[in-house]
């Protein structure tokens, strides 16, 4: 179970993960230096714009204190944090960190007018479906050895784990269903 | 699959908090707000203090100048449409813009009406006043409210006390008694149930940005811990003497407003901010704010 969690407070939704943390009775805080990692054994990356957030992430000489942070603890990535989180190739205005082993195609689905909700088939949780709200999303390209899929849309993998660090393409912070969060912080420090 | 929801369109305004969206006319402006970590720009051909010095007509962007932006950066683009003006809303829904601000510094096109923006896949933002005018724009189905301060002005004191507005309202709202809230509705001139809801959650449905009149690092401060989740920069970026440095500097004093001292390095060595207005030398009949109802 997870001690404390932060949420990489840059740019973006963070908010609404700060929110279901909350609600699950999880110790967090926004994360807005380096030396605040400190503390946490979870770091959440939350989805917003991945050219805004990664270039505050090298604004901020965040960086290598996240790439150390993730030696030892989790980190969970949403949208555009699971775009950072992969090891696609850098980009204008955007850095990955390489923390997983996969790439992604960012903005796969196109513009607004193709983001869409859907039912996903969770892995860990077979009772209902859950609601994915896919925004500007992207998909995964290639996955790495050792990636496990934990949830699927239209059999295309949308939520992976190695084992240690998490990423949805998705949105589970966005509504009222906890399973996805409750189910992630249950699996730190097992 | 659904697409073109409320959710799906509240969603992309949830992406963008905590960030700088730009007015820019042109690809090259598009890249420097790209480059300085704007989280969406807005195409107009003219930015407001332009719209305001050259008068006639404003209407929506041209296409190609649109589709230009488009293809430069990877960030959102939203494009402006005229209050009312809903056939120029849907060609920018057919040019798939991210998202369409129904906008007061255009010249309005229906003196009495608003989008109905539920008709449309594509999310609207819409300005507000007050907590009574921000939820008759939700009701049409707006999913986003940003303050409308007074545009290309330069002068943050329209978009403050617009902020404060809503703020104070949506306090003095939730804590007033369940019998007391129809009458509320009555005198917002808004959806009842969309008061019971502001009541409830203390907050708007939708994201709250700021816009109208926001030039500094401090400015983008102020309205950020007055309340505002993001803010929109009109004429205060490329009016400026250095637009790249002082686009980063808004975008930065965005990520750490509560932090006097990042503020103070953001706002070291900026060249000139634009030049502004006061309110007083603004004729009533050129106030944009007083555009929709």
């Amino acid at each position: 179970m997870v001690n404390r969690a932060g949420v990489l407070a840059l740019q973006g939704n963070y908010n609404q993960h700060k929110r279901m943390l909350d609600v699950l009775g999880i110790k967090n805080i926004l994360v807005q230096y380096p030396r605040e990692l400190e503390n946490c054994d979870l770091l959440i990356i939350p989805g917003g714009e991945s050219t805004a957030i990664s270039k505050q992430i090298e604004r901020n000489n965040f960086r290598h204190p996240i790439l150390n942070f993730a030696k030892t603890n989790s980190v969970f990535g949403t949208c555009a944090g699971m775009i950072l989180l992969s090891s696609s190739e850098k980009a204008t205005n955007l850095k990955p960190l390489s923390i997983m082993d996969f790439k992604v195609d960012r903005n796969a689905f196109g513009r607004q007018v193709d983001s869409f909700s859907g039912n996903l088939c969770l892995e860990f949780d077979n009772t209902d479906s859950f609601n994915g709200l896919f925004i500007r999303a992207p998909k995964i390209s290639k996955l790495g050895k050792g990636i496990k899929i934990l949830a699927t849309y239209k059999k295309q993998p949308v939520m992976i784990t190695n084992g240690r660090h998490f990423a949805t393409t998705f949105h589970p912070e966005i509504g009222d269903d906890y399973r996805i969060h409750k189910h992630i912080m249950g699996k730190i420090n097992e | 699959m659904e697409q073109g929801t409320f959710e799906v369109k509240v969603g992309l305004a949830e992406m963008l908090k905590g960030g700088v969206i730009m007015d820019v006319t042109n690809a090259e402006q598009a890249q420097i707000a790209e480059d300085a970590g704007a989280v969406a720009v807005m195409a107009l051909e003219r930015i407001p203090s332009d719209i305001r010095s050259d008068g006639g007509i404003a209407r929506m962007s041209d296409p190609i100048m649109i589709k230009n932006i488009q293809k430069t950066v990877s960030i959102p683009v939203m494009a402006k449409c005229r209050i009312g003006h809903f056939a120029e809303a849907q060609i920018l829904e057919a040019l798939e813009v991210d998202f369409i601000d129904e906008s007061e510094v255009l010249t309005p096109a229906d003196d009495n009406n608003h989008i109905y923006k539920h008709d449309f896949k594509i999310p609207f933002v819409c300005g507000a006043r007050n907590l009574g005018e921000a939820l008759r724009r939700i009701g049409e189905g707006a999913a986003m409210i940003r303050t409308k301060g007074e545009a290309g002005s330069g002068n943050i004191v329209e978009a403050v006390r617009h902020m404060r507005s809503i703020i104070n309202e949506i306090n003095i709202l939730s804590t007033l008694s369940q019998d007391q809230l129809m009458a509320q509705a009555r005198d917002f001139q808004a959806p009842y149930l969309l008061v019971e809801q502001v009541a409830k959650i203390k907050k708007l449905p939708v994201p709250n940005f700021s816009a109208g009149g926001i030039a500094t690092p401090a400015d983008a401060s102020l309205v950020m811990q007055l309340g505002a989740e993001s803010v929109f920069v009109g004429s205060g970026i490329f009016k400026s003497e250095d637009p790249t440095s002082r686009a980063k500097a808004i975008v930065d004093s965005v990520t750490h407003y509560r932090d006097a001292d990042k503020l103070a390095i953001a706002s070291s060595g900026l060249k000139s901010a634009m030049k502004g207005l006061d309110i007083s030398e603004i004729p009533e009949d050129q106030m944009l704010q007083e555009r929709g109802w």
